[in-house]
């Protein structure tokens, strides 16, 4: 029963997750939003202490079930492991904890996140990990069946998916979910929750009060063969049948155990084991997860816009070098976005405009920064500040949007079409939400033109003017961050 | 001298030639052949011209949309040749109900349409029909009095004739960047001492009659007619556009445009007769909005939309024939139908056209035949394809308007913006255009299209930012 429940618990959650972090359309984040905000570290992060105390209190009550049904990253190992477990039967055997090296880390990683030293902290973040996972290697398979549906759509004139770019954001976070998904596979496969037991923060926090629990998996010592069969299937390694001891603090609470045992002597309770009935239902379930999150992907048709001779060739645009990279408004600093955030890359998916990307600055690394090659910040979404659970991007309206200074525009004479071209131009002016560009004379090489000046003070670094700049590949106008953004 | 080139020059020209380009657009839209019980029930109806005594049916044909192999016109199959088979079942057609006036030029047709009017018409008697052709010296290459005079001459050879009925100075009234209108046509006509020149083969019986078709300047028609009242030159006929639209909106449409009644009167009080180009004004009337079509239909159900445009062009005194581009047998059949005989606007159904008129003008639609011509843009747009896809939303009532909260509007908003960037990838679309007008001079339509496509850009913004 236990069991069952908690499948059907990870079921609900890894599909919500997973479909948050895929950013599909439907207004996701309205209704999928909260399970990212009661994530442990996010949470945390957050200073969001409702949370926090729920996930303790449901610690101490019923062990460590966040680990179990909260989780993505617990989630997907137990997927893993399920799959090992098919290769090799009863695999597992009590293993001692490893105690030097879970409080040694938890130590090491308390201290990264007390210094602000993002990689360590981002990387270790069981929910941040699982995101990028789905960010880097799942969503480019849905964005392709979205564009297949969008052209389906488009040839039955309908209106519901639009074709979006796919497009690697950035090749380190890339790298590093791969890797993230190999490792963690493998270990999951071969040694069950091996990883949450011995290296996971949050695991680790939570082991304190799990030790504690009210409810636990007990053994009934009068009914108990000493067959062993729940200890060979313990993926957390932590049931030692030969003492009838279970270790809580790495107990997951997946109830495998019970389902194991033929003799009904493991009782997931409050009390002692009394006699209690049989337990009722042994047979095999098919693990869903899995399937919802790969979807299937085999004939992902991407409908290409036809071109014909008429079309001027649009060279791709090129990344200046920012000497301050620019963060998202809600951010408030690059030192807020460092601190807070957890590089769960919720709000990269998120982001409609494709603006949003992970930093490859080793201190930031994975970390969302702004950059207009593909579009720019447009002033009606929020999208970013609302799905954010760490608290990094902090919840904004339209109207505070205006007033939020996240960089300034810079103008780069030597691209600027004005100058190069000879023609008249004023597009950046033309579309700048804030007003902040006007066209004045200037004397050029062949006479007067009329070139963009930027006032800083009604500049708020969206990037509209560096996206619609005609400049190619390098605008002629462009966005610097501030390190902290200015408020008027 | 490639094609953009070639318009570059021309300039002025341009109109005439996008009247060639318009025209291969729209002729799908026009309607299909059902007739009604009212139209097509008895014979062409005929007007006399008075200078010739010319017996000329209502109807004309347009060699200028002829049909290709490939299918379609040369808008879709640009390098297809014509297909001369259809060409001559299509004049066979005309010619046995009645239409007697083919109307071609050097120009139509990448130059296909005077030889393939000639292959077509030569299987008739001569005398059973009157060839309209023009001076297209459009290009500074046939300014000269000899190339132009080359240009008449193989317009003979081409129509394998030796004489031409009805021959028109090609488009008076445009301009190119270097020469205004005046400059213009004195450089095409009077300096070379071509006007001279056609006026003595008139004199000669290589003309029978001699005018001119007119787009842009108003002033340059004003000045020909003028010659005319001094007896400096005789127009025997003048080809103007005409229809309801034009009638009395033809500057709100395009401020370089006359309003259709100033011409046409100012052609009836000196008793010229009028030939009538663009009755559907690009086709525009023959593909008209939801709720026009309804108070259309509403009236005459069973009667094509196109048919009110052709009975008004052929309705006021003095109209010698109205030209229509038929690409289709089926186009054909359709508008011999509406003229045997033509049933002319009456005074009530007259002020019913005006008031549809009005509701007409009243859509903001770009005038852009998406002839292509100011492709390809240097920074990327799509301008044609913006423009149609702007305009087939206008026209299809898929604007959103009316009240911003209701269901509606908001899914007419979504419909509009997947739309769009379905039909134009991002990068292409309006909000790249700088305004550096490299575009304009190439327009045949002299649409401003920096100005249009800031206006549909702002548009969108104001939809994104709802």
């Amino acid at each position: 029963m236990l069991r069952k429940i908690r499948i059907l618990l990870q079921v609900v959650t890894m599909t919500l997750v997973t479909l948050l972090l895929l950013g599909i359309g439907f207004r996701v984040h309205l209704w999928a939003g909260w399970v990212a905000k009661i994530q442990f570290l996010p949470a945390l992060m957050a200073l969001n202490f409702g949370v926090l105390a729920m996930v303790i209190i449901a610690a101490l009550l019923f062990g460590r079930i966040y680990c179990s049904v909260v989780c993505p990253l617990g989630i997907m190992q137990d997927f893993f492991s399920w799959l090992g477990g098919k290769a090799k039967k009863n695999r597992f055997s009590y293993a001692k904890e490893n105690k030097v090296l879970r409080y040694g880390f938890l130590g090491v990683f308390i201290l990264a996140m007390i210094l602000g030293f993002a990689p360590l902290t981002t990387l270790f973040a069981p929910y941040s990990a699982y995101g990028r996972i789905v960010n880097s290697l799942f969503k480019p398979l849905y964005d392709m069946l979205n564009n297949w549906l969008a052209g389906l759509d488009a040839a039955n004139d309908r209106y519901n998916f639009t074709e979006v770019q796919i497009w690697t954001r950035s090749v380190t976070t890339f790298v590093v979910a791969i890797l993230t998904l190999l490792i963690l596979a493998f270990l999951a496969w071969r040694k069950g929750r091996v990883y949450c037991n011995s290296i996971c923060p949050v695991g680790t926090t939570l082991s304190f009060f799990s030790r504690f629990s009210l409810f636990r998996v007990r053994f009934d010592q009068d009914k108990c063969k000493h067959c062993g069969m729940c200890e060979k299937n313990c993926k957390a390694q932590a049931i030692d049948f030969k003492n009838g001891t279970v270790d809580y603090s790495r107990c997951v609470v997946c109830g495998d155990c019970l389902d194991k045992c033929k003799f009904d002597a493991l009782h997931y309770t409050s009390q002692k084991p009394v006699a209690v009935a049989k337990p009722v239902d042994k047979e095999r379930r098919a693990f869903l997860v899995g399937a919802a999150v790969a979807g299937t992907s085999a004939a992902l048709a991407q409908t290409q816009m036809k071109v014909d001779g008429g079309l001027a060739v649009i060279e791709d645009k090129v990344a200046p070098k920012r000497q301050t990279p620019i963060t998202p408004p809600g951010s408030v600093s690059a030192r807020h976005m460092q601190r807070h955030c957890t590089a769960c890359q919720l709000c990269v998916s998120s982001c409609p405009n494709n603006v949003l990307r992970p930093s490859t600055d080793f201190m930031k690394l994975m970390q969302p920064v702004m950059s207009f090659e593909r579009g720019y910040c447009r002033p009606e979404c929020t999208r970013c500040s609302e799905v954010c659970p760490a608290g990094a991007i902090k919840p904004i309206t339209r109207e505070e949007k205006t007033t939020i200074h996240a960089g300034h525009a810079v103008w780069i004479k030597e691209n600027c079409v004005v100058l190069t071209d000879g023609v008249s131009c004023g597009n950046c002016a033309r579309h700048c939400p804030t007003g902040a560009i006007q066209m004045v004379d200037y004397e050029g090489p062949n006479g007067m033109v009329k070139v963009p000046a930027v006032d800083d003070n009604k500049c708020i670094g969206c990037g509209a003017c560096e996206y619609l700049c005609p400049a190619r590949p390098f605008s002629a106008i462009y966005v610097e961050g501030n390190e902290m953004h200015h408020i008027s | 001298m490639d094609r953009r080139e070639f318009i570059k020059h021309i300039g002025g020209a341009a109109v005439a030639t996008s009247v060639v380009l318009s025209a291969c657009k729209n002729d799908e839209k026009e309607a299909p052949v059902v007739g009604n019980i009212i139209d097509g029930q008895g014979e062409m109806t005929y007007r006399i011209n008075p200078n010739t005594g010319d017996k000329v049916s209502i109807l004309g044909y347009g060699m200028m949309r002829l049909p290709v192999e490939e299918g379609g016109t040369l808008r879709e199959h640009p390098n297809s040749p014509v297909d001369q088979e259809l060409i001559n079942q299509e004049i066979d057609y005309a010619l046995e109900h009645g239409v007697n006036y083919f109307d071609t030029a050097p120009v139509y047709c990448k130059g296909m349409s005077e030889h393939a009017t000639g292959i077509a018409l030569a299987r008739h008697p001569r005398n059973s029909y009157y060839i309209a052709t023009k001076l297209s010296n459009f290009s500074p290459s046939t300014w000269s009095t000899e190339a132009s005079k080359a240009m008449f001459e193989n317009s003979l050879k081409e129509l394998q004739t030796n004489y031409i009925d009805y021959l028109l100075l090609h488009s008076i009234g445009g301009d190119t960047n270097d020469l205004n209108s005046h400059e213009l046509f004195n450089t095409r006509f009077v300096d070379n001492g071509i006007l001279d020149w056609l006026v003595e083969q008139k004199n000669a019986g290589r003309i029978r009659n001699l005018g001119f078709s007119y787009h842009g300047d108003v002033d340059i028609f004003d000045m020909l007619l003028k010659w005319h009242d001094e007896g400096r030159y005789h127009w025997d006929f003048v080809q103007i556009e005409l229809n309801y639209l034009d009638w009395k909106y033809a500057d709100e449409l395009n401020t370089r445009n006359t309003d259709a009644h100033y011409l046409y009167e100012e052609l009836h009080r000196r008793g010229i007769p009028a030939v009538i180009m663009e009755p559907l004004l690009g086709g525009r009337l023959a593909s008209l909005p939801d709720h026009i079509v309804k108070q259309l239909k509403e009236r005459e159900p069973e009667t094509p939309v196109a048919r009110w445009a052709f009975r008004f062009a052929g309705t006021p005194e003095g109209i010698l024939t109205v030209l229509s581009g038929m690409t289709y047998m089926e186009h054909l059949v359709q508008n011999v139908a509406t003229y045997s005989p033509l049933r002319p606007i009456t005074e009530e159904e007259d002020a019913f056209l005006m008031k549809i008129a009005e509701e007409i003008v009243e859509l903001p639609l770009v005038p852009c035949t998406t002839c292509n011509y100011c492709m390809p843009c240097p920074y990327g747009l799509n301008i044609p394809v913006i423009f149609d896809f702007y305009n087939k939303c206008v026209t299809e009532g898929k604007i959103p308007v009316g009240n911003t909260e209701a269901r509606e509007y908001q899914e007419a908003r979504k419909r509009f913006l997947i739309g769009y960037v379905r039909n134009v990838p991002s990068l292409r679309q309006a909000s790249h255009c700088i305004g550096c007008n490299q575009c304009v001079e190439h327009c045949p339509q002299k649409i401003d299209i920096p100005t249009q496509l800031h206006r549909i850009d702002d548009f969108v913004e104001q939809l994104k930012q709802m």
